[in-house]
């Protein structure tokens, strides 16, 4: 099958390549510009751990083709720190509220939860939990991973985390 | 999982796409937000030669009011559906309809267009459609028709549409102001298709229903009208045994299938408990 060339922004880079039709949008971004922080778990449009930000959306890598993200821009896990190379808000909350164990998942749930911080800045749990309910995780129980977005967007807010009563 | 080969079309006319749709015929699969079609590809369980991506149309994106219609563009996402203050104020069974169908992820990429003219009986939008008098705007090479929601429903995977035709908008009656509304679905997780739902959408006058619809979403291999369950709660208060005469009248009509669901039974026996639910929900919302 011939293939085609594909531009994009990534990570605020511009980038090529050359790609088949079928080749997903998460193989293109693991195999051609390896960034393999963005994970492939389930396959099946499922986990969300393939998760990245395309035009302003989540959406779930292994199933969008590369040749329809061709002209847009893309943010991976790599494009999540601070420019200074210090760890983003959510990246510290993951760190600091043990958001994570085995770690898979996580790439996906930050890019996932970057995205729901931009459209509300301030979630109540609950929105949380809706808005994180396309990622899987198999270790935390989604505690932590829910305190973890909670002291992101304290810390983004400029308020004081606290956390709720048990 | 890769999906076999195919050649990728762009076309960025509705015009171009019909016709490109035409000229490959059943090799070709017009492509919309693609989060049911790409999994089946993966599966090999779909292996067309042909993807005509719709996204380069942007005939086919919007929302607008006309008149007392509502017209919603094919390629229209969920996500755009929730975040639209139109589709608040006139068809608020839409988001809650639209909130429960798989996951944030997948709804800013999966279409009401997509959702509608799939066929999949486990789809949550078509027992709505028909429950508000959609109406679905086809076109082909032929030119342009509508076809009602209520007509539109074959079978599983079969639809009214013909070969090379798509889907291009839906226009939807607004619903008066004061209607009652609620969509009821049990599923084991979230992103799961419904084991059984039931949409409803009624009036009140003087504490009695005026007017009512049902639809029913996989419990039959089409999308279901529950007429005889409807017309059992008109002119009556919701009274207990009368919602019970509701949910076994559309519980006759049910024939779900048996599958990691439950077995028939249980979707029939839950099928009746969503109608008899959204009923409630929606008579307590009606003014």
């Amino acid at each position: 099958m011939a293939k085609t060339r594909v531009t994009m922004k990534v990570n605020g880079a511009e980038v090529e390549g050359l790609v088949e039709p079928r080749t997903l949008l998460v193989h293109f971004i693991r195999e051609n510009l390896q960034l393999t922080g963005t994970h492939v778990g389930c396959e099946t449009t499922h986990c969300g751990a393939c998760t990245v930000d395309l035009d302003g959306m989540s959406v779930k890598s292994c199933t969008v083709f590369a040749v329809q993200a061709d002209g847009s821009e893309i943010t991976t896990i790599e494009g999540m720190a601070n420019p200074d190379g210090s760890l983003s808000a959510l990246q510290e909350g993951f760190r600091m509220m043990h958001g994570l164990q085995c770690g898979f998942c996580t790439p996906g749930m930050i890019m996932r939860a970057h995205r729901l911080l931009q459209e509300n800045s301030s979630p109540t749990e609950q929105e949380i939990r809706i808005g994180m309910s396309g990622n899987l995780c198999r270790c935390t129980g989604y505690q932590n991973i829910v305190r973890a977005i909670q002291y992101a967007a304290a810390k983004l807010n400029n308020v004081e985390f606290k956390e709720a009563a048990e | 999982m890769i999906p076999g080969p195919f050649s990728y079309h762009r076309p960025a006319s509705l015009a171009d796409a019909v016709k490109l749709l035409a000229d490959l015929g059943d090799d070709a699969r017009p492509l919309a937000g693609g989060h049911s079609l790409v999994p089946m590809m993966k599966l090999r369980l779909a292996t067309p030669a042909h993807l005509v991506d719709l996204h380069g149309v942007d005939d086919l994106k919007g929302i607008r009011r006309d008149g007392n219609t509502i017209v919603i563009g094919a390629m229209t996402t969920q996500h755009e559906l929730l975040a639209s203050g139109e589709i608040r104020q006139s068809l608020p069974i839409l988001q809650e309809t639209a909130a429960l169908i798989a996951d944030p992820q997948v709804r800013y990429c999966g279409t009401i267009g997509g959702n509608v003219a799939n066929g999949d009986p486990g789809n949550d939008m078509p027992a709505l459609m028909m429950v508000l008098g959609a109406n679905f705007r086809l076109s082909g090479l032929g030119g342009e028709r509508d076809v009602p929601a209520s007509e539109f429903y074959q079978g599983a995977y079969f639809t009214a549409l013909e070969p090379g035709e798509i889907l291009t908008s839906i226009s939807i009656p607004v619903p008066p102001a004061g209607h009652g509304y609620a969509y009821e679905k049990l599923k084991r997780k979230v992103g799961d298709y419904a084991t059984a739902a039931a949409a409803v959408v009624l009036s009140m006058a003087a504490g009695k229903v005026a007017t009512c619809a049902i639809g029913l979403t996989n419990l039959h291999e089409t999308p279901l009208l529950a007429t005889d369950a409807a017309n059992a709660v008109i002119g009556t208060s919701l009274e207990a045994a009368t919602l019970k005469q509701a949910a076994a009248a559309a519980e006759a009509i049910m024939a779900p299938a048996a599958d990691a669901r439950g077995p028939v039974e249980y979707r029939k026996h839950v099928g009746g408990i969503m109608v008899m639910r959204a009923l409630q929900r929606a008579a307590g919302r009606a003014a």
